[in-house]
């Protein structure tokens, strides 16, 4: 609309301003392994998780499901109280985050675009293939059945622990979750549990970029 | 301290902030009964502590938790819905004996002579009356088998019985427009609740455990039961209720714990 009032003025302007959107796009187009909203809901989603597991497993240790506790040198919060503050503080960052990133995901119809589709089948390919060694980086922008599920495990995982927090929080208000997860307790455990596929998760997802650096690159500069 | 986080903050990055300030926190509230008699020590005898001002003594890290757990309580609130029971389960599950929680050793439960123990009522109620134990055994009594739940994530099962809380704020003329009810213990502990809770069908000033006196330990005479809140937001061996409009805060309320506390 603007191009075109501004070409009735003065007809060189268009042109101008058509090649510099050129110009522009091109490299643009070229630096979109990742766009900037998922960098940002990304790396706030990895500051999210680490306040949140740090400060629940000082949370673990005031009352520990099974016989061990977490160090007290890789936790947060100083204690109880502390890490309680840091985890009702940080619940906020991972849920509000989390929200904007799956909506916007849909939105732009990059969920099915990249997670999608994904069968046994093609797991159980791209699951020999690296086991052997062939398997493929060659193109950033497209995701192999592992990485699709493993990223789709993650989501998938980080929605139970809101869900299962939402239950130890207030167990009296959410009393259908609550059921839903077999009560209190049961809650507790599925907290747990989701908490350690999470961690499990994030040691495989930071080994694989280990092995593959210039994912972290595209992940923070974008290309 | 204060002057040296300060300067940190001035000077270098946000890592660095955190970093520090988590290390001076972690320091200062390693143990909760050091930090709170540091905080009353600099409080000037604690009544900063009352009015909320110890802020300006903390990190503004610890600034900005604490005034999240306040947006936290406000949340709370909005969730809490009056009506909603907590549940109850069968009496198979009761734990017999309930375990003994509190900031102290057992050894250090107070002994309280239930003839000589009058319960004090004060603040914004008509009648400022103390009441015996047989005054409170003589009011409609009611039972519950629900969870209590500790701050510290372990649950245990248990059968209180009791005077109903809003029963007996109706009875002693409380302004039940007024925000909070305040607790005082005779073990030296405090804490204080939102009107709306007080008032919750669950809430009951408890007499007696599994049919029988509450022991020393469980709380002996008096302790309010709350099954819509975490264990710290109920009182043991308590000796006077207050009404107010005026935050009270609480004994783990002050050193951080979140004030609404509910479940």
């Amino acid at each position: 609309m603007e191009r075109i009032s501004t070409s009735t003025v003065e007809p060189a302007e268009p042109q101008t301003s058509a090649v510099g959107d050129v110009a522009r796009a091109e490299p643009g187009q070229k630096a979109s392994i990742h766009p900037l909203w998922l960098r940002a809901t990304h790396w706030l989603n990895a500051t999210a998780v680490v306040l949140m597991v740090t400060s629940g497993w000082r949370i673990y240790n005031a009352s520990p499901i099974y016989g061990t506790r977490f160090p007290n040198e890789v936790t947060l919060g100083g204690w109880l109280g502390g890490a309680l503050q840091w985890h009702f503080a940080a619940m906020w960052l991972l849920v509000a985050n989390g929200l904007i990133y799956l909506t916007w995901n849909v939105m732009v119809g990059r969920f099915r675009r990249k997670f999608l589709p994904l069968d046994a089948a093609g797991v159980w390919r791209d699951l020999r293939k690296a086991l052997s060694g062939q398997l493929s980086h060659a193109d950033p922008r497209q995701y192999n059945s592992l990485q699709r599920l493993a990223y789709l495990v993650a989501i998938a995982d980080v929605t139970l622990l809101v869900l299962s927090g939402l239950v130890l929080w207030k167990s009296v208000q959410f009393h259908v979750l609550r059921e839903l997860l077999g009560g209190y307790e049961g809650a507790r455990l599925v907290h747990f549990y989701a908490m350690a596929t999470l961690v499990a998760f994030t040691v495989g997802h930071v080994l694989m970029v280990a092995l593959v650096p210039r994912t972290l690159i595209a992940m923070v500069r974008g290309r | 301290m204060k002057p040296v986080k300060r300067s940190i903050i001035t000077t270098v990055n946000g890592d660095a902030v955190l970093k520090d300030a988590l290390k001076i926190v972690s320091r200062r509230i390693e143990q909760p009964s050091r930090r709170a008699f540091l905080q009353r020590s600099l409080t000037l005898g604690g009544v900063a502590l009352l009015s909320g001002c110890t802020l300006s003594d903390e990190s503004s890290i610890d600034t900005a938790l604490e005034s999240i757990s306040r947006f936290n309580d406000r949340a709370q609130g909005l969730l809490f819905d009056p009506t909603r029971l907590a549940p109850t389960y069968p009496d198979s599950m009761v734990a017999r004996p309930f375990r003994f929680n509190a900031f102290y050793a057992e050894s250090e439960v107070p002994e309280i002579d239930g003839d000589d123990w009058r319960l004090e009522v004060t603040g914004l109620v008509a009648d400022r009356r103390k009441w015996t134990l047989n005054d409170l055994r003589s009011m409609p009594q009611q039972e519950q088998i629900t969870r209590h739940i500790c701050i510290e994530g372990w649950s245990a099962v248990g059968k209180w019985s009791g005077v109903p809380f809003a029963y007996f704020l109706k009875r002693v003329g409380a302004d039940m427009s007024a925000k909070y009810v305040g607790f005082k213990c005779s073990d030296d502990y405090f804490t204080s609740i939102d009107m709306a809770t007080a008032l919750h069908p669950q809430t009951n000033l408890s007499l007696r455990y599994d049919g029988k006196e509450l022991l020393p330990r469980n709380g002996y005479p008096l302790k309010l039961r709350i099954p819509t809140k975490l264990g710290y937001k109920n009182p043991k061996h308590i000796r006077a209720i207050y009404v107010t409009n005026t935050y009270p805060g609480g004994y783990w309320e002050d050193q951080g714990y979140n004030w609404f506390g509910g479940s």
